[in-house]
Parts: C-alpha cells; structure tokens; sequence
C-alpha cells in the first residue's frame, strides 16, 4: 500500500484496534477527511467513535447556540461551560473533540449545509447529516454512508413501496410519513407532540393507499412513539452513533463492506435490522 | 424518550459497575446521561498507552492513575450533580462482601477474564442481585441478563476450553520454557531438556548446557544454545519413532546452516544501541535495521534476532538475568520470544509469524475498537432499565455481529433458565473419579477446587471434619496441620476419604458451598486425563487441539496457555466457534441449542492475517485491558451464522 508507514505513536495508540483492522486500514483511516452536520447524541458519539478511531480530520457545523436540549444526550458539553461562552454547538463540541485524540485535526465551519457549493463537499471522503429536513438531506444527494456504489438517498427513498422486500422494517415507512407530517407542517425535526397524532394518522391514509400499501404496516402506537418520543434516549445514541461509526471506518479503511443501506434499530424489541433499500432493477 | 416509569426506576437506582476499561468507560458515560444518579465502580488497573484508543475518559496525561477514580472525575465534568463513587481494587478483595453487593438494585459487568467474572457471578448469586454481563472483541459483543431463579447464572454452562493452534505451542515453548530457561529464575521447574549427548551418556550430575562456561565468548555461547534447542534436542525427540507415526516429522535446524558462525560474529551493530543508556530501550531489530513490526522475517533474520537479543540481554542487561519474567511491553523480550518461536516453527514446517502478531499472542493482546463497546455500553442501559422496572418478559441476550445474520446485526434471543444441575445455582452434587491411594489432598485442592471449581479461599469438610482451609486467622497449629494433610494421600487424611464419601468445598467468600461425591477408580489414562482424577456434572470441555501439537512440546508437558485464555479461530472455520452443548441436562421446552462461543472466546477478526498467515489464528484474549472479551451466541440464529466466514 502507497503511503507513509504509521509511526512509533500511532502503533502504540492504535495497536488494539490495528489487530482488528490491520495497519493499512489505519493508514486509509488516517488519510480520511469527514464533514459532520447536526451535533446531537447521536452524531455525538459518532464523532467521538471516529476520532478515536484515528480519521485524518473531522469538521463540524452546528452554529446553533446551546439549548438545554442540546445538552441532554451531549456528553461533548460541560454544562457550566455554555453558560459563560457564546459559543455555538459545534465550538463546544470541538474543544472535547480534540482532547480525545491529538492526532486528529477538528475543525469548525460556520454556515448552513445548503451554502456550501461542490467544491466544498468535495473535500470530503464522507458526510454526515443529522437534523434537518428531507429536503436538505436530497439537496446534498448523500446517503449516510455515501458510499458512491450505493444508491443514493434520493433514490433510496424514491423507491416506491410496493416493490421493497415485503418484510421491510416498519420504521421505515413510519419515517416516511414522519417526515412527510414535518415537511407539510414546516415543523423541524423531531417538533412533534402527541396533538400531531391525528394529522399524522390521516396522513399515513394518504401515503398508504397512494403505494398500495396496507396500513397495518405502519401501526398507530408506532406512529405515536415516533410523534412523542423526541427526546433522545442516550442509549440508543450510543447503539446507532456506534454503528454509524463501524459503517463509515469499513467504508473508507476498506476493512469489510460497509451495511447495505439503512440500520433501523428499536429499543423495546431489541432488534438492530438491515434493509437493502434500493431499485431493484438497478442491482448496484 | 425513556418515559416516566423508566425514569422514576433509573432515578431511584444504586448501581454497581464492575470495569473501568473499553466496556466501563462507554457505559459509565450511558449510565450518566440517561440520568442514573448513584453509581459505584470498581477498577483494580490504572491507565496504559494502548487504552487510549477507545476509554475516551483517559487522556495520555492520566497514564498510571486509576482507572475507576479518572473515569468518575472525566463523567463529573459533564454530569456535575451525580454522584459516583470509585474502587481502586480488586473485584476479588474480601471487602467487596454479600454485604457490599446487596445495596445495589443491578450489578454491571465490563470485565475481560473469566475469573473475575465467576466471582461476581457467585457474589450476585448469593446476594440475590440482577447480573448483566457483558464481553466484545473485534467486531463482536454480547450481553447477557441472569437473574437468580429465572435465568441461566453466568456459570450454567461450562465455557468451552480455548482452541489452539500450531503456532502457539511455538511461543508458548519459546516463552515459558526457552525466554524463562535463560534468563529466568533458575530454581523454577523447567521442562526443557537441558542434557546434551555427551552427559547423557555419561554421569548423574551432567552440566546443564543453558550455564554459560568460564571464559565462553557471547557467540560460541548462543550458537550451543541455538544448536542445542533448535538441533540436538529435535533430534532427541525424532528418535522416538512411536512418536512421529501419524505426524510430520520436525526437521533440526543447527546454525551452521542457517548463519555461517563470521556472520554471527558480525551479526549486530550494538553501537547503535550504545547512545540508549536506558536498558528497556535496547532493540536488536534496531541494531540490526529492522523496521517494521509487521514484515514476517525469514529464518535467517529470525536467527540474527536471536543472537543480536541474547547477546544484548548479556550485554546490557545482565543484572537482570535470573529474575526475569515475560513482559509484552519488554522489547527485547519480544522480539526473542518472536525469534525463537519462529526457528521452532521453521523447524516444524509451520507458518511463521510477525513480531507485531507474536507479541499480540505472547501477551494475551486483546483486539479492541470503541464503536463495539459503545453499542454493548448502550444495550447494558437498555437491559438495565427493564431489570429495574422488573419487566421480566422483556429481557433479552443481545449479540453484537460483525456480518447481518438474518438481516440483523444486533440480534436480541430470550433468556434461558438455570440449568438445574449447575453446581453454582443450585444444589447439585459433582461427581469426582480419583484413586483415593495416590492422589494427595493437594492435588484435589489445586487441580479441582481452584483451578476447575474457582473458588480462591476454600475450605475442604469431610462431614464435620475439617481437612484445610485458608484464612489470616488461622493459629499456627491448624496451618501446620492442613499442610501436613496436603501433602497426605486421600486414604490416609486424619478423616479418610474414599470412595462414596461425600467431600463438601466451601468458600466462604464467594458464598458458594458445593458438595462432591467421590468415585475411587485405580487407572487413568496420561495423555487424555492428566490430572489422574474426572470431575463431572459440570465439566471443562476439552482442549480441541490438532493432532500434531502434542508432539511440539519435545515430550515434554510445556505449560499450556492459561486456562481462562482465549483461543483464536481459523479463517477456514465459521467465524464462530459451535460447540454443541450438552443438552441432557437442560430443560426440553428451552433447549441451549447452539454455538457457544465461551466468553473468553472470539473469532479471530483481525484482517493483519490476511496477508501473512495462511491458518487457524488463535488468541488469547484478556489480562491487560478489560471489558473486552466475548462471549457466546445461542439459539436459532445458529444458520445463518454457521454460514458466516471470515473474510
């Protein structure tokens, strides 16, 4: 493999996992450049999984100020500190980010994901996006893995539901009609409570008969989960920032593929589930 | 999104965590932001270098500190009003008593050996506290929810014996024997043959070949060495033809061949270890410009490596001679273990291995990444959470997999019951087959009681006689009494045991009392039972070795891997090891179906072999870092996964 050998200091931080991965899968690692969008506890511990893991550089964008909110499942910000500064999200989060691995350069930048051109996203081997709306998750055209050979999360989510595998997830389909509710509404993710519950439920109707879809797919109490439970559950944080953080390290150390495409995971069943969502004509 | 009862259940929670390590770190960080208030945690380890990779709590400036205390002071920072109180000790300190246990609603294991994990398993059992046990390695994690009466205790099922393959036998060889021969302690029991042809043949108190003679130059000293373990004692072993019947014979390797004896001469370039005053950083791969850890040498390097560090541990290590021990961060250790190792192997015609890979198996290496313990943390909280709102038909063994098996990468199975003849969690007697003539008291102890059964205080009854027993109470005349009765065969004890008597162990510690019927047999087989005694009801399974690996050892019975060692896998067999489990024994309507990988037992992951190694890798998982060990899969799952190869 072309590239420089690890030195003395990365072989003795990163022995552990070298013995999982091997050195040149260190080596891609260290080359890797990620942008992350959207810091909660999710995209939180991804962000940590992935310093640790030893990526070349990670930039953060989140210029929202700290809310308590924001605190809840972010274990990158002392409560005290965000009191004294006017530091956004991401700053807060970049100080504790550096701290954990002084070989990884973290980086802020400030703006909005849609004021950035391709010459910016081109800088970088993987994006990540978290909270925002379904249009801007189109707009930037990248699934969360971004893996070029994988459909892209426009068209993942174009497919339409007669033709996914008949034993697909429900969440994704309870998802759809979420983010359909919030797009109408104008509502930010995750801005729903149980007084949306009818509006979301008529919506499903509509969703549903306009895919040939049955409605007991999507069942009313897992609807009224996803419109009440907003808050993060900080476990869960940890189960998928921890997957997301696996996939994207396979995906650029070349270690393993990374899954093939969404992970749905569901704290009271316990189940962590793969689906392959994709045109089935396109057999990428 | 945890609700009102949950929140209630976690507020009102005391919790014990048992692990500051890969496992501790991430669920200690879980366990605060999902707002548990009171948590305890114990550590014996302070921080290494090569933890930093994943126990984001540690900084580089804490190495040395505590585990426990760094880790509660790191999660204050950003939960200020919780309370977390910290142990610098060891699980199995007698001040972490029945008592200790039962102030706490749930116990939580991050732990990375096998002992430790019986002994919280027992405390939990006798405190009647919830247990959820955990282990990851690679890729790979489970955690599991035994609860007394209701679920399988962690012991229900002996865990399969390490598998092991032919390389290991080599650096078991080079370090417990060869590394320990030289420049170990000389008065240690040492199964190397020492004797060469002439003193053979000669008298009683023939030299030993490892003292180096008066006046003996450094090379000619390693070349007898050399040609004396690699050479002579190859050919000794070659001339028991029983041996060699159904194997490949070893060939000997003498140094003339390998190393003409000028190069020898001329092998290092100590110079450049001149400038390094400090002893522990003398290399011979630096003197002899070897770089990478990771390239596998030929025989020849191997052999220069062997010179270069014998003649530097003589050279600037003298002192130490005679008290050395194997230690994975002593370089040079490494780096002869690694040489003579691969000689040996060369001479057996088996693959040899890189310093990074030999070092990984001499020093029971973990292999570890963060985003596995985060996941395992974040599903510990989830089992967590339903054990303290007692929701009993919700608790699941969760298995973390590298590959999705049945779509699923994270793969929830119900809880077993206890199995009813588990000698830990219930009552059954174990059955012990010994000759009661030969076997003395001292071997039930050690080989039984301690190494099998795991109790580390225990005391042995005879009906109301009591035949040993430890303790710092103990007078004089009892402790002078019960070394006489070690050292006293079965038969001929004060209270003499034979067959049909009923032998009760007790550790008091542990609260775990367990009674043992005794079978007098005359014969056991060496090679099959080398203890001469069969404990059954709950047995070890047995060591899967190959069958040419038995001769590797020069006859001679080399220490085997510890027994709480972890074994590798092959990349030929199924990423996970299966190993049908007894299921007389278990309840029909839940049969234990499948695999179980023990939990010190993982597939070898690591892609490192890809290029360079062709066979069955094997590990050793434990020791130097914790919560990092797995595990074992049950249940339907087992096709799918059965199907699953490594890559």
């Amino acid at each position: 493999m072309d590239g420089e050998e690890l030195t003395e200091q990365e072989t003795a931080l990163y022995d552990r996992q070298i013995r999982v991965w091997g050195a040149d899968a260190q080596r891609r690692l260290s080359k890797a450049h990620i942008l992350v969008s959207g810091l909660k506890g999710t995209v939180a511990e991804f962000c940590k999984n992935v310093v640790l893991a030893g990526v070349g550089s990670l930039t953060l964008i989140d210029d929202r100020p700290v809310t308590e909110e924001a605190l809840s499942a972010n274990f990158l910000i002392a409560p005290d500190e965000n009191n004294l500064s006017g530091k956004s999200i991401a700053e807060l989060c970049c100080d504790s980010l550096k701290d954990f691995n002084p070989m990884v350069r973290v980086s802020v930048e400030k703006g909005d994901l849609s004021s950035f051109g391709g010459d910016f996203y081109d800088k970088f081997d993987v994006v990540v996006v978290s909270c925002c709306s379904q249009t801007a998750k189109k707009k930037r055209d990248e699934t969360i893995e971004c893996q070029l050979q994988y459909t892209s999360f426009e068209e993942a989510i174009a497919v339409p539901w007669k033709s996914l595998p008949r034993r697909m997830s429900k969440l994704y389909y309870a998802m759809r009609v979420i983010e359909r509710f919030e797009e109408a509404e104008g509502r930010n993710p995750g801005q729903t409570s149980i007084e949306d519950l009818p509006k979301v439920l008529k919506l499903r109707k509509e969703v549903c008969e306009a895919h040939s879809l049955n409605e007991s797919s999507i069942p009313d109490l897992l609807l009224e989960r996803l419109v009440t439970g907003t808050r993060e559950f900080p476990p869960v944080c940890a189960i998928v920032g921890g997957i997301l953080g696996q996939e994207v390290i396979k995906a650029i150390s070349g270690k393993g593929d990374p899954v093939k495409n969404f992970f749905f995971f569901d704290a009271m069943e316990g189940k962590g589930t793969i689906e392959d969502i994709s045109e089935p004509n396109n057999g990428s | 999104m945890a609700s009102e009862q949950q929140l209630t259940a976690i507020k009102g929670a005391k919790v014990l965590m048992v692990g500051a390590g890969g496992i501790g770190c991430e669920l200690l960080k879980t366990l605060a932001l999902s707002g548990f208030q009171d948590i305890h945690i114990i550590d014996m380890d302070t921080i290494e270098v090569s933890n930093l990779n994943r126990q984001f709590l540690f900084r580089k400036s804490h190495v040395g500190q505590s585990k426990a205390k760094v880790a509660r002071d790191a999660v204050l920072r950003f939960r200020p009003h919780i309370s977390i109180t910290p142990y610098h000790a060891n699980v199995k300190d007698p001040d972490f008593k029945v008592d200790f246990y039962k102030q706490f609603n749930v116990v939580l294991n991050g732990l990375d050996n096998l002992d430790a994990r019986r002994h919280v398993n027992r405390l939990c059992l006798a405190a009647d506290v919830p247990l959820i046990e955990s282990g990851t390695t690679g890729f790979l994690g489970q955690v599991t929810v035994h609860i007394k009466g209701k679920t399988e205790c962690y012991e229900c099922h002996p865990k399969p014996a390490p598998k092991t393959y032919p390389f290991i036998h080599c650096i078991v060889w080079a370090k417990d024997l060869l590394f320990a021969k030289l420049f170990g302690d000389k008065n240690q029991d040492n199964d190397l043959n020492v004797r060469s042809s002439d003193a053979t043949s000669s008298s009683e108190h023939a030299e030993d070949v490892f003292e180096r003679k008066k006046g003996e130059g450094i090379e000619l000293y390693g070349r007898r060495i050399y040609d004396h373990v690699f050479g002579y004692n190859i050919e000794v072993a070659l001339s028991n033809e029983e041996t060699w019947k159904n194997r490949n014979r070893p060939r000997p390797i003498y140094s003339r061949d390998v190393l003409p004896f000028e190069q020898i001469q001329q092998n290092g370039n100590v110079d450049k270890n001149l400038v390094a005053d400090d002893p522990s950083s003398v290399s011979a791969m630096a003197s002899l410009g070897l770089k990478s850890p990771q390239d596998i040498w030929s025989l020849k390097d191997n052999s220069r490596i062997f010179f270069e560090s014998l003649k530097l541990f003589l050279v600037k290590r003298e002192k130490e001679i005679g008290n050395l021990t194997f230690d994975k961060d002593d370089q040079l250790a490494v780096e002869f273990v690694t040489a003579a190792a691969n000689i040996r192997a060369s001479s057996f015609g088996i693959p040899l291995h890189s310093l990074f890979e030999a070092k990984g198996i001499a020093g029971n290496i973990v292999h570890a990444v963060a985003t596995t313990n985060a996941i395992i943390a974040g599903l510990i909280v989830i089992e967590a959470i339903k054990v303290l709102q007692n929701d009993a038909n919700s608790y699941r063994m969760t298995y973390c997999l590298e590959h999705p098996s049945k779509k699923m990468l994270l793969m929830p199975v119900d809880p077993f019951e206890p199995n009813k003849s588990c000698y830990v969690c219930s009552e059954t007697p174990l059955l012990l087959e010994v000759n009661t003539h030969c076997s003395k008291l001292r071997d039930v102890v050690e080989k039984i009681v301690k190494a099998k059964l795991g109790m580390s205080c225990p005391l042995v009854m005879h009906g109301s006689a009591l035949l040993y027993e430890v303790g710092d109470d103990l007078d004089e005349d009892m402790v002078a009494n019960y070394a006489a009765n070690l050292d006293k065969v079965l038969s001929g004890l004060p209270s003499p045991i034979t067959g049909g008597t009923i032998l009760t162990v007790e550790d008091l510690h542990q609260e775990l009392l367990c009674n043992i019927n005794i079978k007098h047999r005359e014969e056991f087989d060496e090679e099959k039972e080398p203890d001469g005694m069969v404990l059954s009801g709950w047995t070890q399974s047995p060591v899967k070795e190959k069958d040419d690996n038995a001769s590797i050892n020069n006859g001679a019975s080399a220490s085997h891997a510890p027994s709480q060692a972890v074994s590798l896998e092959g990349k030929e067999d199924s990423e996970i090891e299966i190993v049908p489990v007894g299921t007389g024994s278990v309840l029909p309507g839940k049969k234990r179906k499948l695999l179980d990988i023990s939990e010190d037992t993982v597939p070898y992951l690591s892609s490192i072999t890809d290029e360079t190694s062709s066979k069955n890798k094997l590990e050793e998982i434990d020791d130097d870092d914790d919560g990092d060990d797995v595990v074992m899969l049950d249940d339907g799952c087992s096709d799918g996964i059965k199907k699953k190869r490594l890559r």
